[in-house]
């Protein structure tokens, strides 16, 4: 059983891990590459921190949140999956999944009625310890993309075959965007 | 009604394992990356068993802010105190569980704590040949970054662990020093 806050830590861990991964090594680095730097010799040193810098990147970030929205999907018991409606299920995400993993619902989910829905947040949590405003703009996509894996994961475990993309006009709100996909 | 208690039930024990899956997911993800590059592979486990001390420990610096402002536990004043703290409050608060305290040195600057299970790795799989050292790390260094911001050097290290077949997890703390707060000379 473990508290909510150890979740937020490990996950800003993961996404400060894409930080040290963008710019050129230099002296300094993670404590990552300076270990690699004393077990590998320098030939394989070039390739293998072009190997890293490809390793912990966004999509990386959202195939881990696939793989525990999956799992935590299937933990549901079986008369929360016999959903009526698409727009049930929906709703099931923006109060119980999000109630569950973040402690809060989402504020507002809006449909087009043809797939497409979107799940507004107007103070996600995981943006919350980033200053307010439209300063952080740019790192704030890294800090949704676990999020982004996790619904479509979750999503997965109930039948449902999604994308998911994150938009953020002004911290800490953001809005998730889920289209169906039809096979 | 019914259905809201049991909401709220699932909901807490989605809350729960997020951690734990997240946590596992990320190891996996880590030794998948490498195994097929021959180079790495062979220090995996090194790399991997180094990787999560430092990480371990960010989040242990981080974390015992959290713990301090909820949890309202004044200054320990001494390693025993320390102990009990750390399994009867700080275990509880963020794993759900109570460790045991046992194993003291004669000097009382080392303890054992003892779980039934490893708290980290319920609904992970190890990956073959993978030392669940791996795993273990992770908490070592969250309790090194904790107690380092309350002016504690201690050294945290699994010695048993129910992943590997042992009967119980233990962790060994040992105190090592006090970290001093440089003052101005002139000042007690």
């Amino acid at each position: 059983m473990a508290d909510a806050a150890l979740f937020e830590f490990l996950h800003m861990e993961m996404v400060a891990e894409l930080w040290a991964h963008h710019s050129d090594p230099g002296p300094g680095g993670t404590p990552l590459l300076t270990l690699l730097r004393q077990i590998f010799s320098r030939e394989h040193r070039t390739s293998l921190y072009a190997v890293l810098g490809q390793k912990m990147s966004l999509s990386v970030l959202e195939g881990m949140g696939f793989r525990v929205g999956q799992a935590l999907g299937e933990r549901l018991p079986q008369e929360t999956l016999a959903f009526r409606e698409e727009l049930d299920v929906l709703k099931f995400l923006c109060k119980d999944l999000w109630v569950a993993v973040f402690h809060k619902q989402m504020d507002s989910l809006r449909t087009n009625h043809q797939g497409t829905y979107v799940l507004q947040d107007n103070s996600f949590p995981l943006l919350i310890r980033m200053a307010s405003g439209p300063q952080y703009l740019e790192e704030a996509p890294k800090f949704l993309a676990f999020t982004c894996g996790l619904l479509r994961g979750t999503l997965s475990t109930l039948g449902i075959k999604s994308l998911v993309t994150a938009s953020v006009a002004s911290l800490p709100t953001c809005k998730f965007q889920v289209v169906i996909q039809k096979t | 009604m019914s259905r809201q208690a049991n909401r709220g039930t699932e909901s807490k024990k989605m809350s729960s394992e997020l951690f734990t899956l997240t946590y596992g997911a990320l190891v996996t993800q880590l030794c998948k990356d490498y195994e097929n590059d021959e180079d790495v592979n062979k220090q995996l486990d090194k790399i991997l068993f180094s990787y999560f001390l430092p990480r371990g420990y960010n989040i242990g610096v981080r974390l015992i802010e959290d713990f301090l402002a909820r949890s309202n536990v004044g200054r320990c004043h001494d390693f025993r105190e320390t102990a009990d703290v750390i399994a009867k409050v700080a275990f509880k608060m963020y794993l759900g569980i109570t460790p045991s305290i046992t194993n003291w040195s004669p000097a009382g600057d080392e303890f054992s704590l003892i779980l039934e299970n490893n708290p980290l790795v319920d609904f992970v799989e190890l990956p073959d040949n993978h030392s669940s050292l791996i795993y273990s790390n992770l908490l070592c260094g969250v309790l090194r970054g904790a107690l380092e911001m309350v002016q504690m050097a201690v050294e945290a290290k699994f010695v048993q662990d129910t992943l590997k077949g042992d009967g119980v997890t233990e962790i060994r703390m040992r105190f090592i020093r006090r970290i001093e707060d440089n003052l101005p000379a002139g000042e007690e």
